[in-house]
């Protein structure tokens, strides 16, 4: 569905080269569901806008849907389906009247299109305000409009740019239904670019992680985790003493894991952690080591971007040192 | 699945008007500033004829001045919906690039159309003979014309982004002396020689004048061959350099 070559975009901000995107090759099939994972001014939504013809590359390739985003960029146009960062309708219109719109700019009869706005807006609960003007609509009823003229032509391929930006939880969590449902229901290519952990975690079974411009890893959530992060251990003991000289001495088990000690507590860093705690906790009990309680925390993505960049994911909103801060909006 | 740029062009004008034709109000505030013109502004012309005279000269010119307003600022509603995102919705659409300017300036003219109408009506009473004929070419001339100047605008906007003091600043600079250029308002024949030969310059100047011989039912004047080389020149430049700013400005 989607092949890049060395795909690269330059910005010249007061005549100074930013490297937004640098040399990225990705290649999905048909039928996955991709996140691209990263902090604001990552490129993320670079990439995303050169995939979707926004924007054209700086050098490299990329085919989308079969034809090249540069020189075909029509044939892609017709065949992707996109859900950028802003509302897609038109604030003095009524929802109805954009979908149909949108419907005929895909090429839709006028009968066509107003039948499918009709059964997006009954799918996606719109159907009480449809008809309103849509600067009378809430944040979430804008963003489901949003989804619904995304999908007016039922693309093979969708791109979803920070889908869920600005939403409440609730309104979060119903957009991520929605999302999956469209894959199951018809196997629709999914790429959509967000800086929330869950989303990335909860939806997307193949995450490519994106930092200052490269992809730095690129697995499912679950690889991602086992190998760029362990399961914390935490073991607590009644006397700083035991603590200490588990952490000193720590039975061969772990050997190579980050042990931490602090106080009574015995913290380990492994990979397939759960696992060993079962082993370990026997071994300790040989040697008269007396554990009173154990926590096993399974790692997040946010540990993952930590292990690979030395900063957290969670620090973005704040502007990172060296990074491109924000150019993704300007973008 | 098989679109043409006029279909395209359709889709948009129709987007555009929908809002439009929904408020009516916006359409009769917009109907009340010509004819404050044509109240104020006409009596003071200096004419050796009578009102009728005057009129024959000043209406189409008022026209052609409405509709100039009108659609040199319809970039600034391109500016809105670049910042909303629906004109980036648009843009991933595999709706022509100029199907997006043309659509979005021929809707600016349906209001002149009715300023058109109304200025009409009520000047026949005062003496004002429109040629039937003449009146409708010279709107379809208009319309050539607003195209490309519509196109400009949306051009500045593109540029100006999301600092809507620069599109208003540069949109103001350039319309008022084009417009007093154009002798629109006044006549520039009693005016020092620069000032004329500047007026010989200004492509408007010279579709004011072929709306001028269009209404008078001069179908064949010279000024109206030259006012159409004017207009589809001002349309040409404007879409190539408006498509072109289009495919550039996404980044």
């Amino acid at each position: 569905m989607i092949e890049t070559q060395n795909l690269t975009r330059h910005f010249t901000v007061n005549k100074k080269t930013v490297e937004a995107v640098r040399g990225i090759d990705l290649r999905v099939e048909a039928g996955e569901m991709v996140a691209l994972l990263g902090p604001n001014g990552a490129g993320k939504s670079t990439t995303l806008r050169m995939l979707t013809t926004l924007l054209p590359p700086t050098s490299g390739t990329a085919r989308v849907a079969g034809f090249d985003v540069t020189t075909q960029d029509r044939e892609v146009r017709r065949r992707i389906g996109y859900i950028g960062q802003g509302n897609g309708a038109g604030h003095s219109q009524r929802g109805r009247d954009e979908l149909i719109t949108q419907g005929r700019a895909y090429g839709l009869s006028a009968a066509a299109a107003r039948e499918r706005a009709g059964e997006l807006i009954a799918s996606l609960g719109l159907t009480e305000v449809a008809d309103r003007i849509v600067s009378s609509l809430s944040g979430g009823q804008r963003r489901r409009l949003d989804i619904a003229m995304g999908l007016i032509h039922a693309p093979g391929l969708l791109f979803l740019d920070e889908p869920s930006t600005g939403l409440d939880p609730q309104n979060r969590a119903n957009l991520q239904e929605h999302i999956r449902r469209l894959r199951a229901e018809h196997g629709t290519t999914i790429v959509l670019t967000t800086h929330y952990l869950d989303e990335a975690d909860h939806l997307a079974e193949r995450v490519v992680v994106i930092d200052h411009g490269r992809i730095i890893a690129d697995a499912s959530p679950e690889r991602l985790r086992s190998e760029h992060a362990g399961d914390r251990i935490t073991l607590t003991f009644d006397h700083a003493e035991e603590a200490r000289r588990v952490a000193a001495h720590p039975p061969g088990l772990i050997e190579g894991a980050r042990i931490e000690h602090d106080g009574t507590r015995v913290v380990i860093e492994a990979t397939g952690g759960a696992r060993l705690v079962p082993e370990l906790l026997r071994i300790l009990e040989k040697e008269n080591s007396a554990v009173v309680s154990v926590e096993v925390v399974r790692p997040t993505l946010d540990d993952v971007f930590l292990n690979l960049t030395g900063r957290s994911l969670r620090e973005d909103g704040a502007d990172l040192p060296g990074t491109t801060g924000g150019k993704d909006e300007v973008a | 699945m098989n679109t043409t740029l006029i279909g395209d062009t359709l889709i948009v004008f129709g987007r555009e008007l929908r809002p439009v034709l929904r408020d009516p109000f916006s359409v009769v505030f917009s109907l009340a500033q010509p004819l404050f013109f044509l109240a104020l502004f006409a009596p003071l012309i200096p004419a050796a004829g009578g009102t009728a005279e005057t009129l024959q000269w000043f209406v189409p010119g008022l026209i052609v001045m409405s509709c100039l307003f009108a659609t040199s600022s319809t970039g600034s509603n391109l500016q809105f919906e670049m910042q909303t995102g629906a004109h980036e919705r648009m843009l991933v659409s595999p709706l022509r690039r100029p199907a997006l300017i043309i659509g979005r300036a021929l809707k600016e003219i349906v209001p002149t159309f009715a300023q058109a109408a109304l200025l009409i009506a009520v000047t026949i009473p005062f003496g004002f003979r429109p040629d039937p004929v003449g009146a409708i070419l010279g709107l379809l001339l208009l319309c050539v014309f607003c195209v490309g100047l519509g196109a400009l605008s949306y051009t500045l906007a593109l540029a100006s982004r999301n600092q809507e003091w620069v599109f208003w600043g540069v949109q103001q600079t350039l319309l008022f002396p084009l417009l007093l250029l154009a002798g629109m308002l006044l006549p520039v024949d009693n005016g020092p020689e620069w000032l004329r030969v500047l007026s010989r310059f200004n492509p408007l100047t010279h579709v004011v004048e072929a709306e001028r011989a269009l209404f008078d039912g001069r179908l064949l004047a010279p000024e109206v061959a030259a006012g159409v080389v004017a207009a589809v020149a001002v349309a040409a430049v404007g879409l190539f350099i408006g498509t072109r700013a289009m495919r550039r400005a996404t980044g």
